[in-house]
């Protein structure tokens, strides 16, 4: 029943990814309308996956990467409800949603890891890491995104060239914000993850920081994200600097999740947390 | 014979000092004209005044007479030694004088052709100079053929759409740019038509306040009383630049007004805050490298152009049309112009049918005695009809060929043939 409501939301997800692709080029206000509900409905059932993958496992359902690409792709979708409810920016769901829905499909491609959890991970802790980090790394999801509109958007105005994304793309300044207010909510989530991890590897494993490869690149993305954020309330940084900036960040927070994972191993790594 | 006479400096002509020494406003244009009926050569005047031009146009027997005490008026209003002035003036005679204020109506002479607001400024002078009493008939039929054209130029060209298009697309620009402006601040460096027209849109759309720069700081307080506006020295443009969102500039400088180096040290102040110049001028005011800057947005009236979909060859075809209905204008009012020429040999005419038919009244006169007053009444109503019925037909082929180069001969003939001249022969 569970893997039901995983098919069922990464259908309903892939079908609004469609309906937004459409409403990129079509521009019209009705697409837009049934695709955001097709959006929700998606997310809903995206949610009970969740809910009963949690129930299922004892534990946050991120433990391979089949699950935890999952749970971002439904952190990003989160993020950007909230961000529709408050900017009301339609246009960015035709880059969000394909974004998460793209790994959603991904998730959808691995197989799925079955067998008994440890009861190491059966902890308030985890989920409350997992909850918060994942949180972050949705909205700098949407700080990304919202970066790359922009550079589109900036390069056009900067150079005179207008294509047909013109018109179709909201305002530098919007734009600039909605990467500003990602950034400024995004942060307090990775830091609190990064605190209730240190704490729950405290309780679980007698250590709060043990150089584990993933805690060293989550520290160095932790880092880069402070300090565009520095650059952009201290400095006055914004516009095209702080676009390149956070896409910058955001790559690295990617290698953080999946990079290290592969290539450098630790506790944190996947087919660790899979060996259970 | 009449001629009409055009003399003046333009945006392409005269530097912005000189014209900016020249302009004036609307109670010293009483003056000027009141100067210009004064002089004795000048016919009729009307005197032109924005801050792009400077002209007065007039009509006169005596035309190298009347040209230098216009100079003169000119030279002696805007204090510049003739000198100095005579290189900047253009001056058109005739068919091309027609042509120029035909022209200048149509905003087909303005710095951005198209713009509207050039229109209203000539009606003004037009209001100025009946007020004044020195239009007379020739200026009368020339401004109202001119308004007549500009308007032909209006409604069958798309080149005023492409005036208005243009501020219209800055205001879209920045729009695209700040996404509102409310509570933007707007700098108008220089202040043409176009700026204003410009900050019209501008504040429509939310623009909170405006600051008016420009080297004559007279003339900034001036367009900063129509926006509400605050006005500042021309060496105030660095410290403003740190503090306004968008930039408008227009004046007339063969220099570049705002500078790389300039913006770059006032950006450290706007903590990278996104600055629009629109820059209206050309030659342009804003050095173009400044458009290098991040966050820096520098449009100049090419690039505005190139934003509206009409694109170059379009809007060469309408600026054709519109040469070709200005022509046209001229055209017509050149014919009734000629027409002026038949009137005198027309009047004489009609004079000599008059005194005969009041010579022969008088001749009759004993013998009309037994009749009653109506009937001498009906008899002299008689001998007119008769009288213009004859000369009726001679008149009008006079005026059908007041166009023609042959008229002179046509004329000579007429005053033989009736011998219209006989009181100068008599003389001799």
């Amino acid at each position: 029943m569970t893997f039901f409501w995983f098919n069922l939301a990464l259908f309903l997800e892939l079908l609004a990814t469609g309906g937004l692709i459409v409403f990129l080029i079509k521009q019209q206000k009705r697409i837009f309308r049934y695709s955001y509900r097709i959006l929700l409905a998606g997310f809903i059932f995206h949610t009970i996956f969740l809910i009963s993958h949690y129930l299922t496992l004892g534990t946050a359902p991120v433990l391979d990467l089949k699950s935890a690409l999952s749970f971002f792709s439904w952190s990003i979708i989160c993020a950007y409800l909230v961000f529709q409810v408050k900017f009301k920016l339609m246009i960015l769901g035709s880059f969000v949603v394909p974004f998460s829905a793209f790994l959603m499909t991904v998730s959808s491609a691995m197989s799925w890891v079955e067998g008994p959890v440890k009861p190491i991970f059966k902890s308030f802790w985890l989920t409350l890491h997992v909850g918060t980090v994942f949180m972050g790394n949705g909205l700098f999801a949407i700080a990304f995104l919202a970066a790359i509109m922009y550079l589109i958007q900036e390069n056009q105005i900067k150079n005179k060239n207008f294509g047909s994304f013109y018109k179709r793309l909201p305002s530098l300044a919007t734009l600039d914000s909605i990467n500003h207010y990602s950034l400024l909510t995004g942060f307090p989530f990775l830091t609190f993850g990064m605190i209730t991890g240190s704490v729950y590897a405290q309780v679980a494993l007698g250590k709060y920081w043990q150089w584990d490869p993933k805690e060293v690149w989550s520290l160095i993305t932790w880092l880069f994200y402070a300090a565009l954020l520095h650059e952009r309330l201290a400095a006055g940084w914004r516009g095209r600097r702080a676009a390149i900036m956070s896409i910058i960040c955001f790559c690295v927070l990617i290698f953080t999740f999946v990079g290290t994972s592969f290539l450098l191993g630790g506790y944190h790594s996947f087919s660790n947390l899979g060996a259970r | 014979m009449v001629k009409i006479i055009d003399i003046g400096m333009n945006h392409e002509t005269a530097s912005v000092e000189q014209r900016e020494r020249l302009a004036t406003g609307s109670d010293s244009i009483s003056k000027t004209l009141a100067f210009m009926r004064e002089i004795d050569c000048i016919r009729e005047g009307l005197f032109l005044s924005t801050c792009n031009r400077i002209e007065a146009l007039f009509t006169t027997d005596e035309a190298v007479e009347a040209k230098k005490s216009i100079i003169s008026l000119m030279s002696k209003i805007g204090n510049i030694p003739e000198k100095e002035l005579i290189p900047s003036l253009f001056v058109f005679e005739d068919a091309d004088a027609v042509r120029h204020i035909m022209r200048v109506a149509s905003s087909l002479d303005s710095m951005v052709v198209g713009e509207p607001q050039i229109l209203g400024q000539v009606k003004e002078a037009y209001v100025l100079a009946t007020r004044e009493k020195t239009s007379g008939v020739i200026i009368n039929r020339l401004m109202h053929r001119s308004f007549h054209a500009a308007k032909r130029v209006r409604t069958e060209t798309e080149i005023c759409e492409a005036a208005v298009s243009i501020s219209y697309s800055a205001v879209e620009l920045a729009k695209k740019i700040f996404h509102m402006l409310d509570g933007k601040k707007v700098l108008l460096i220089g202040a043409g038509e176009m700026a204003e027209l410009a900050a019209r849109h501008l504040i429509a759309q939310g623009v909170s306040s405006v600051v008016v720069a420009n080297r004559t700081f007279e003339r900034a307080v001036q367009v900063a009383e129509l926006f509400d506006a605050r006005a500042v020295s021309f060496e105030e443009i660095e410290t403003q630049l740190c503090d306004v969102d968008i930039v408008v500039t227009s004046t007339a400088s063969r220099e570049y007004v705002v500078t790389y180096p300039q913006v770059k040290s006032a950006f450290k102040k706007r903590r990278n805050r996104p600055l629009f110049f629109v820059d209206i001028a050309v030659p342009r005011d804003v050095q173009p490298e400044v458009n290098k800057l991040a966050n820096v947005y520098v449009y100049d009236i090419d690039d505005l152009k190139g934003v509206i979909e009409l694109n170059k060859a379009q809007r060469q075809q309408e600026a054709v049309k519109a040469e070709r209905i200005v022509q046209e204008e001229v055209f017509k009012f050149e014919r009734w112009f000629k027409t002026l020429e038949v009137v005198p040999t027309i009047v004489s005419l009609k004079d000599k049918v008059e005194d005969i038919i009041q010579a022969e009244l008088k001749k009759s006169h004993l013998s009309f005695s037994e009749l009653s007053q109506d009937q001498i009444e009906t008899i002299q109503t008689l001998m007119r009809s008769i009288a213009e019925k004859i000369i009726n037909d001679p008149i009008l082929y006079l005026k059908r060929k007041a166009d023609r180069p042959t008229l002179n001969s046509y004329l000579d003939v007429t005053r033989n043939l009736f011998n219209l001249d006989q009181d100068s022969e008599d003389m001799e």
